[in-house]
């Protein structure tokens, strides 16, 4: 089925996350939507599948407007979507699961839905049990039964969001196999993705998204350095650095390993020393978050050591960390940063060590106004948190800190503040550097990356990069890794300078 | 500033309005003068000193609940297991006492061993929920609900079981202690007035923890964002289980003063409902200790100056609750209803 989107816009609150885009996928394609994250691939893929209702612009089956309110509306139009944690019901057995969105009181004997099962899944080449739960299986598995669920519905415009994260190499090669086969019965694929090698290996054709808008499209032969460009805008100039000249060590990993239910990140050997800033790039979800939260004793490590100014502290608990002057500022500053409901000295009082029983409250009201002026926040002591602007909260957080601290990890400093902020923000944080306090950030911006890290580690699916000199990246360079591009393909190799002039 | 006052004040005068509208129409459609009735109501609550007093006798226990609650709300926490707390607290105040009845101990000694045991029953009940709540995962409203259950019938075992009169066990009790054992009351009535000075201590105390020390500070942040206030270095769950504790004790102290300084044994349904109603006070004063003394007092006043509508109207005894949960839905939602006034101006 020709699917066409015209002139489709969204908007969230101020967000413009898709703007006058317009995408032509014809029957027996596969189409490659590339973009990094909060480009506005998801968005454009849930209005096309109904979970989103455009703001503006039309959809064309077969040159036919049509309208679709809701997923039940897309499915019965020929869309399907799989999303990138599949929807399906975990305690249900595979054939329910597979039998459920069908339409009508008891259409058909359970013998006969088997049937039809058993024959998508060969045509497949796909083997799944009709009787296992579908908690049993693997995320692969899933999508697999996803599939073969959505083509007995009638499904002839499939849409992939992001499919090839937390599946194996062999589930990769089925899945690329089954779109291509989907492909050449006259079906429309839209695959999703950031990730450039699949893209370039599977995709007819690639649109690529930035920042809501559709930057250009296109085909085989791919240039990698070009749709890189296209992702993440041009390379921009690097500024100055603030090397470290001191030469104590304030944070030493030796092959520290943690893992959650999707991702392993094993091994990491790293020695930062005071006053470094070491950024952690990658999509979102490739391991850095939770690399980020076991340097602050916030996730279990499952191997390695982590010496925090020389001392042990392998297996201990948050608090003990913070004990010994580490603190870490997560990304959800309402949610996990912040109380919303208490007022800024509240806050000031909470973050400092108690002394004695009674607050002090004019002591405390002193400090909140100290700091208030101190970091510019836009606010006074007696405003609650939440009556504050996203750029203040920021700031507000910062002016938090304590004195005295050795390392900060910090996940996403600037997301979703103007430029203002972000130069006062890190002007802030060098001058704590100075001062000999160490950085581990995290951030999905990778002029930010590139502009305020001494070096680098890149993630890529639970795989990490070597720290690399951030002198020695390039935008280009550092959106390939990213993508997955110029990593060692043998055990051992090492990413360094020496391969970053290959995309060139 | 000055205009959201008279709103706020707008919204919850609207509501006490709205309140009485409908139980004036509860009372019509039950056949009762309404003007009538609400003078009768009054006139049961402070007509004589008798029913004043029945009435601070009915306050101090109220004000021991609230008080709890007030703590567990402000960690963000729903602590219905009161009733429960306040059981056990009358449970544990009664076998302190039976132990000790014979002994050749002062009586002063004797009583403030039973209050003491009485504290301790609470705070075992709430640790419990606590417990639930935080190494099991079972939210403490289910948690309290089930163990409200266990402790009545804990109480019928107890005193139709072990703890039986000489002869038959009764629904009225226990064995009644020594008058000695008594908590000394008012002469001629049954105000105690260590009770009523406890009481007061107790709300005063939660009024001050709350607004002037690190300790409520925490607490407070731990109910409204336990992820943050753990990051700011909080240890959140030993301050959740603390709150938990710190309201099981005052449940408990309410069930000991009831048995030690009212009824003198145990029997069951001693909690008497004070648990539930703590927590409407609670919210009808939006979780503010200030305001605990004076609604509380306003409950107490319904609720004893109701029982003449019983026996003049032949209305039912509930009556009173109709009114304070009508008050408290009422007041809700207009709180509701003032947010999204204020949102949309």
């Amino acid at each position: 089925m020709n699917v066409e989107l015209k002139d489709i816009y969204k908007t969230f609150g101020a967000v413009r996350a898709n703007v006058a885009i317009n995408l032509t996928i014809p029957a027996g394609t596969i189409q490659g939507i590339l973009g990094e994250n909060g480009a506005g691939k998801s968005t454009l893929m849930k209005i096309l599948s109904g979970f989103f209702r455009a703001d503006k612009g039309q959809i064309l089956l077969e040159g036919q407007p049509v309208i679709i309110q809701s997923p039940a509306d897309a499915i019965k139009h020929g869309i399907g979507m799989l999303h990138q944690d599949p929807l399906d019901f975990p305690p249900m057995r595979v054939i329910d699961d597979f039998i459920l969105g069908r339409k009508g009181n008891l259409p058909m004997g359970q013998a006969e839905a088997v049937q039809d099962f058993k024959k998508l899944a060969e045509q497949f080449s796909f083997s799944l049990d009709p009787e296992t739960y579908v908690d049993s299986l693997t995320v692969g598995e899933r999508q697999q039964l996803e599939i073969l669920r959505l083509i007995w519905l009638g499904a002839r415009v499939l849409i992939f969001d992001e499919p090839t994260t937390g599946i194996s190499a062999a589930q990769k090669e089925k899945l690329f196999a089954a779109l291509r086969l989907l492909a050449s019965q006259g079906k429309a694929v839209l695959f999703v993705s950031h990730k450039l090698e699949d893209v370039e290996g599977l995709c007819s054709s690639v649109a690529v998204l930035r920042q809501g808008v559709l930057v250009g499209e296109a085909k085989p032969p791919y240039v990698t350095k070009q749709l890189v460009e296209m992702m993440f805008g041009k390379a921009i100039s690097v500024g100055a650095r603030n090397p470290c000249g001191v030469e104590k060590e304030i944070v030493s990993l030796s092959k520290l390993s943690v893992e959650d239910y999707r991702l392993k990140v094993r091994d990491v050997s790293l020695t930062v020393h005071c006053g470094e800033v070491i950024g952690l790039a990658g999509m979102e979800g490739s391991g850095q978050g939770l690399f980020l939260r076991a340097v602050g004793g916030m996730t279990r490590t499952v191997g390695g050591k982590i010496l925090i100014d020389g001392r042990d502290l392998t297996g201990r608990s948050y608090q003990t960390f913070k004990a010994h002057d580490v603190a870490f500022l997560p990304a959800a500053r309402l949610e996990e940063g912040l109380v919303p409901g208490l007022n800024l000295t509240e806050h000031f009082i909470l973050a400092e060590e108690p002394k004695g029983f009674f607050i002090n409250w004019e002591k405390g009201r002193l400090l909140a106004q100290r700091r208030i002026s101190e970091f510019n926040v836009r606010g006074t002591p007696a405003n609650t948190v939440e009556s504050l602007s996203g750029g203040n909260q920021q700031r507000a957080l910062l002016a938090l800190l304590r004195e005295q601290l050795d390392l900060l990890l910090l996940e996403h400093p600037t997301r979703g503040l103007d430029i203002e902020s972000t130069i006062y923000i890190w002007s802030k944080l060098k001058l704590r550097c100075k001062q000999g306090m160490s950085i581990f950030f995290v951030s999905s911006d990778l002029e930010e990356i590139l502009q305020y890290s001494d070096r680098v580690m890149v993630f890529f699916s639970g795989k990490v990069t070597p720290p690399i000199e951030a002198a020695t990246l390039t935008t280009e360079k550092l959106g390939e890794l990213i993508g997955g591009k110029g990593w060692p393909t043998k055990p051992g190799e090492q990413v360094s300078e020496s391969t970053s002039g290959k995309g060139a | 500033m000055k205009k959201n006052t008279w709103v706020n004040l707008g919204f919850q005068v609207g509501a006490l309005v709205l309140a009485l509208l409908i139980t004036t129409l509860i009372l019509v459609a039950a056949g009762a003068p309404p003007l009538k009735a609400y003078l009768s109501i009054l006139s049961g609550a402070f007509g004589s000193t008798r029913n004043v007093v029945a009435v601070l006798i009915t306050w101090s226990p109220l004000l021991l609940t609230t008080a709890g609650v007030l703590i567990t709300f402000a960690a963000g926490l729903w602590n219905i297991g009161m009733e429960g707390q306040m059981t056990l607290g009358a449970i544990f105040a009664t076998g302190m006492l039976r132990l000790f009845e014979h002994a050749a101990l002062p009586p002063a000694l004797i009583i403030i061993l039973g209050i003491l045991a009485g504290i301790l029953g609470g705070a075992i009940w709430a640790a419990l929920a606590g417990a639930l709540k935080t190494f099991g995962g079972v939210n403490e409203i289910f948690g309290g609900l089930g163990l409200n259950f266990v402790a009545t019938a804990l109480t019928i075992y107890l005193v139709f079981g072990p703890w039986k009169r000489p002869g038959v066990g009764s629904m009225s009790g226990t064995q009644p202690f020594d008058q000695a054992l008594w908590l000394p009351t008012l002469p001629g009535t049954e105000l105690s007035i260590w009770s009523l000075v406890i009481s007061v201590l107790v709300i005063a105390l939660v009024y001050l923890l709350l607004r002037g020390t690190h300790f409520g500070l925490r607490l407070k942040a731990v109910g409204k964002n336990s992820k943050a206030a753990f990051l700011m270095g909080v240890p959140t769950w030993q301050y959740s289980m603390f709150a938990f504790l710190l309201c099981g004790a005052f449940a408990g102290l309410a069930g000991g003063i009831q048995v030690m300084g009212i009824y003198h044994r145990l029997l069951p349904n001693i909690s008497n409902g004070y648990g539930f109603l703590g927590l409407l006070v609670a919210m009808l004063i939006n979780y503010q200790a200030l305001w605990a003394a004076p609604i509380a007092f306003l409950f107490a006043a319904l609720n004893t100056g109701s029982v003449q509508l019983q026996i003049i109207y032949k209305l039912d005894s509930s009556f009173a609750g109709v009114l304070q949960d009508l008050l408290v839905l009422l007041v809700l939602l207009g709180e509701g209803a003032r947010q999204r006034f204020i949102k949309k101006n």
